[in-house]
Parts: structure tokens; sequence; C-alpha cells
């Protein structure tokens, strides 16, 4: 089982930022390996994950939801990745907006889809989720995930997928 | 279009890139008409700010014609004429609330990076390594400005390109370099460096009340501008002791504030110097902070050390000693540029500023490389080149 924990501060109401995030088909903005999350109105939701040896797939179920505190979720059996965790909402001192706290566990599986998430988690899951809670500050404060030319897609390229800081040959999708 | 690229250490050239395009809805595209080289760039072309790609679009002093934007941008309009702060900040965030536009939390997407080599991430900013973004820069024939509604500042008069370029970075910064000194009727304020930021924080500092100011560079034409801008000066090749000659030149007390606006790469003579050229040469320290010490050991009790000479790492023999037990502050930062626009256009427009007179070079952007290299050498007694597309 491997556990992760990061933190953001953004800048804007707490009961907004909550509201943003429960909208769970929000997180594809954000969070770049999610393909697309549906919801079916209950507490279940289908999560579909872009990696480089194909899709992995898995439904959870939302076990705590307390507006504008806490939305906590959980794998269901037979799940690619089973996995759970927990997003806290909390006030930020003064006027500092609104601190999220994201505890997040899973077990990376065996077998082929084991390889796939071993590649798309990569060496360092932490520093994928503080990637995610940077684009997650930018949507919430700025209305869009920040690109620049040697990151096109956003936070989280690091140097060694960096592009050279040069426009983009190809029109970019947007 | 023709665009500025840094090809490796002390090799840039004018090649052909691709236009830039929208890649957020906050966007402007930018036609450069007047773009600068900057003392930090040359930091860039020597290869000491880091990490840098071959290929990568430099240049963060520009000014231009607005020719397209986003669909979220509602203040600037295709044809508006803008001067682009060189550091890109959101206008959203706690730090640009609070006026504090280069520690900006949203406007470096490379922020990952920078943690890992300061702790926390600033800004973006145009053309100054993947660090700060990876943001193409301005020495092109067009550049992307994101935020568009939140940097530009719209030129709605009879202003020249040249009175109001350097509201993009120098200007600011040497201004912010005066006003962090905190200045008192009475004060001597030492600078160190007198390219154009050092200038320009000599006229900031008697603007802002400086009774003297007194310049140190070891270029005599460099400091015969200064004496220009009412500076005194003391060439540091001729003297001793830059320390002792200041701490004379007050009355035994030293100035009552010291700016640095030099940075990593100063020069010096004697043993220390040479000790930190070669402990910069094989990895041992990356900075080489001469200046800087010697800015700490002049000042004044209880004085004020404002740097804004740009430092990118680790420097050896700091002397926090002398900080602690005489009551030194230091201050410093990327120059929020946005913060200090407006006000100083308004000093350039009152006569107050002509920031025209640090130019002395002109040439056509495609000569850029003719450009960094007298630039660099000091040659034809180089102090700022502008580049006309």
């Amino acid at each position: 089982m491997l556990h992760v924990i990061k933190s953001v501060t953004v800048n804007r109401p707490r009961q907004e930022v909550y509201e943003f995030w429960r909208d769970l088909e929000h997180l594809p903005t954000f969070m770049i390996h999610l393909e697309a999350v549906t919801t079916s109105g209950d507490r279940r939701s289908h999560w579909v994950v872009k990696a480089p040896g194909g899709l992995v797939e898995w439904d959870a179920e939302m076990i705590d939801d307390r507006a504008g505190e806490i939305i906590s979720w959980q794998s269901l059996e037979g799940s690619d990745v089973p996995n759970g965790g927990s997003v806290q909402f909390t006030d930020a001192p003064a006027d500092r907006g609104t601190e999220v706290h994201v505890d997040l566990h899973y077990d990376p599986p065996v077998g082929s889809a084991g390889a796939t998430v071993a590649k798309l988690f990569g060496e360092e899951p932490g520093q994928q989720l503080r990637d995610d809670l940077r684009r997650f500050k930018q949507v919430m404060e700025t209305g869009e995930v920040v690109r620049s030319d040697g990151s096109l897609e956003g936070a989280g390229q690091g140097m060694s997928k960096q592009r050279v800081a040069q426009p983009p040959d190809v029109e970019v999708r947007r | 279009m023709k665009a500025t690229c840094w090809m490796g250490k002390q090799n840039v050239e004018v090649r052909e890139v691709p236009e830039p395009q929208i890649l957020n809805q906050s966007d402007a595209i930018v036609r450069i008409t007047s773009t600068a080289i900057c003392g930090s760039d040359l930091h860039l072309y020597n290869g000491f700010v880091q990490p840098m790609m071959k290929g990568d679009v430099l240049g963060h002093e520009f000014m231009g014609e607005v020719v397209e934007v986003g669909r979220r941008v509602h203040k600037l309009k295709v044809g508006d004429r803008v001067v682009v702060p060189f550091t890109i900040a959101c206008g959203n965030c706690w730090q640009c609330r609070h006026d504090n536009w280069s520690l900006c939390e949203n406007s470096n997407p490379n922020g990952a990076l920078a943690e890992k080599a300061l702790g926390h991430a600033g800004s973006g900013a145009f053309g100054y390594s993947h660090l700060t973004g990876g943001f193409a820069g301005g020495q092109a024939e067009f550049v992307r400005v994101p935020f568009a509604d939140v940097g530009p500042l719209k030129i709605e008069n009879e202003l020249s390109d040249e009175q109001v370029l350097f509201l993009s970075d120098i200007l600011p910064t040497g201004y912010m370099g005066a006003e962090m000194c905190d200045i008192r009727p009475g004060d001597t304020v030492a600078v160190w460096g007198c390219g154009p930021v050092g200038l320009f924080a000599i006229m900031s500092a008697y603007l802002l009340g400086a009774e003297r100011v007194i310049a140190i560079d070891r270029f005599e034409y460099r400091l015969a501008m200064a004496r220009k801008c009412r500076a005194e000066t003391v060439n540091y090749e001729t003297v001793d002791s830059v320390s002792e000659t200041l701490i004379e030149m007050t009355g035994g007390r030293g100035p009552d504030a010291c700016i640095e606006a030099v940075g990593l790469e100063a020069h010096g003579h004697g043993l220390e110097y040479l000790y930190d050229r070669s402990k910069q040469a094989v990895g041992l320290e990356t900075d080489r902070p001469i200046a800087l010490r010697e800015a700490i050991t002049a000042c004044r009790n209880g004085g004020t050390i404002s740097v804004i000479g740009v430092y990118g790492g680790l420097v050896d023999k700091f002397p926090l000693g002398t900080i602690m037990n005489r009551s030194l502050t230091i201050r410093s930062g990327q120059c929020h540029v946005h913060r200090y626009m407006r006000p100083l256009l308004e000093r350039i427009q009152n006569g107050e500023i002509d920031p025209t007179m640090v130019i002395t070079h002109r040439m056509p952007l495609s000569d850029a490389a003719k450009g960094y290299e007298i630039f660099l050498n000091k040659t034809d007694n180089c102090e700022k080149v502008v580049l006309h597309a």
C-alpha cells in the first residue's frame, strides 16, 4: 500500500473550492493523467486513466461527504488499482483562502496493469500529486491550467519531458 | 518569424522559429517593435543560469503592438501599444493581491523544478530558463504574453519606444533597489555596478531623497555616466579597499544603504576574486558574491543592503557575523515590476527620469548576436543595446 499526503492553499472561499472538487467530472481538467470521471448521481463514480500501456479503470464510492469540509472515497471490489483517500478543506488563516489537504493510498497491482500504473505514477507519486494540486490552484484562481512553451500541457512536465522554449510548430488543441 | 535563440554557452543565433499562438485564453500575441538585451541575459549567455535548452528564445525586455487576444482578454484589444513586464503574474493569487508580483503562485508551470532548486517557486518570466517556466522570450518578431489583462501597460501617448521600453525591467528594478533602502534625509547611498540598472538605482535614490550617491565600477565610461546622474564615483581598480574608501568618504560612518546591482558574475581583484573565480569554475560555488561582501562590510551599523543583482544558487564566505553583530538588514527580490510601471511612467512623462540616457547602441534584431558580444565585452563603451524589429 502506497500512501501520499500533499496540500495546497487556494485563494478562494472554502465552499467554492469544495464545490468544484465535489463535481468529480471536473477532476480531469487538472489531473492530467485522468481521461474521464463519470458520476451516476448516487455516490458512485467510474474512473478512466490513460497510461503508456493502455487504459486503467475502476469504480469508486464516496464514503464521506460533508459540504465545505471533506470528501472521501474508496474504490470498489475488482478495481484495477484498489485505492482510497480523502480531500479535506479548511480555512487558511486571515485572508489566505482555503487549505486543501489530500490523503491518498493505493495498491500497486501485479501483472500488466501493475506495470502500467508504475509507469503512470513514476518513482515519485508525491510529486505527481503536488503538480496536480498546482494545476488545481491555477484552475481555481485563474480559470485555466497555465501553459508555457516548455510545458505545453501545464505543470508536471519535468526536465525530461520539457520542450524547447520556442513557440510550438503545430496548432495546440485548446 | 525571427527569434534570438540560445544555442549554447556564449552562442546565440537569430533563427527562424514558428510564430506564437494563443495557448491560454487570457493570452495576447504581441508584435515586437523594440526589445533590449539585459545584463541578466549575459548570465544566460555565459551559462550561469540553468536549465536552458538549445533553441530557447531569449529576451525579457520588450514592447510592441497587440495583434491577437484570447477569449478571456477584456482590457486589451488588437492595435494597442504595450510595454510588457518581464515577470509573468496572474493577478489573482495571494502574492499578486499583496503587490508581490514576482512571487506569483500560478505563472510558473515549472514550479516543481524551482522548488527543488530554491525551496519555493517564484513567478514565471519571459526567456529566462526553464526554472522560471520555459516561456519563449521577446528578442523576436512576436511573443505570446500570458495574463494579458494583468501585466502589459498600455501606452496611449506620444512617448517613443525608447522612452518607455525600460519600464519592462531595468527602470523598475533600479527603482525598487533604491526603494528597499528606505532612504531618509541626509542618507548616503552606495551603488555597486554602473550598468543600466545601477544608473537607474542612482537616479531613483536621488528621487527618493538621498543626500549623496556614490557609485562603484571599474569602467571609466560607466563611471562617467554615473557622474552624469550626479553620483560621486569610485573606480575599484584604483583603490586598495572599496570598503575603506567608502568609510573615509562618509566621515567614518559608512554608507547608510548599499545597493548591489552586480550579481553572480562580479569582478574584483586580489586573492578573494581568484578564490571565488576558481571555486565557481569547478562548481564548488555557483555565484561570485564579491560586490555583495563589499556592500555588507562597508555599510554603516544598522544600515540596509539592497540586493538587486541576480543570484542563482550558493555563495561562499558569506559574512553573516557582520550582519548579525552590526544589525544590518538585507532586502532583495526579483522586481515586482507591475507595482512600479504606472508611477514610473508618470515620472517619465513629467521629465523626472530620462531612461534613454542609458542607450549606447541601436541595431536591428538580426544583429542580436553581435549585440550580445559587444555588451559582454564592453566593446565600444557599450552600456545598453536596443534591438529594433
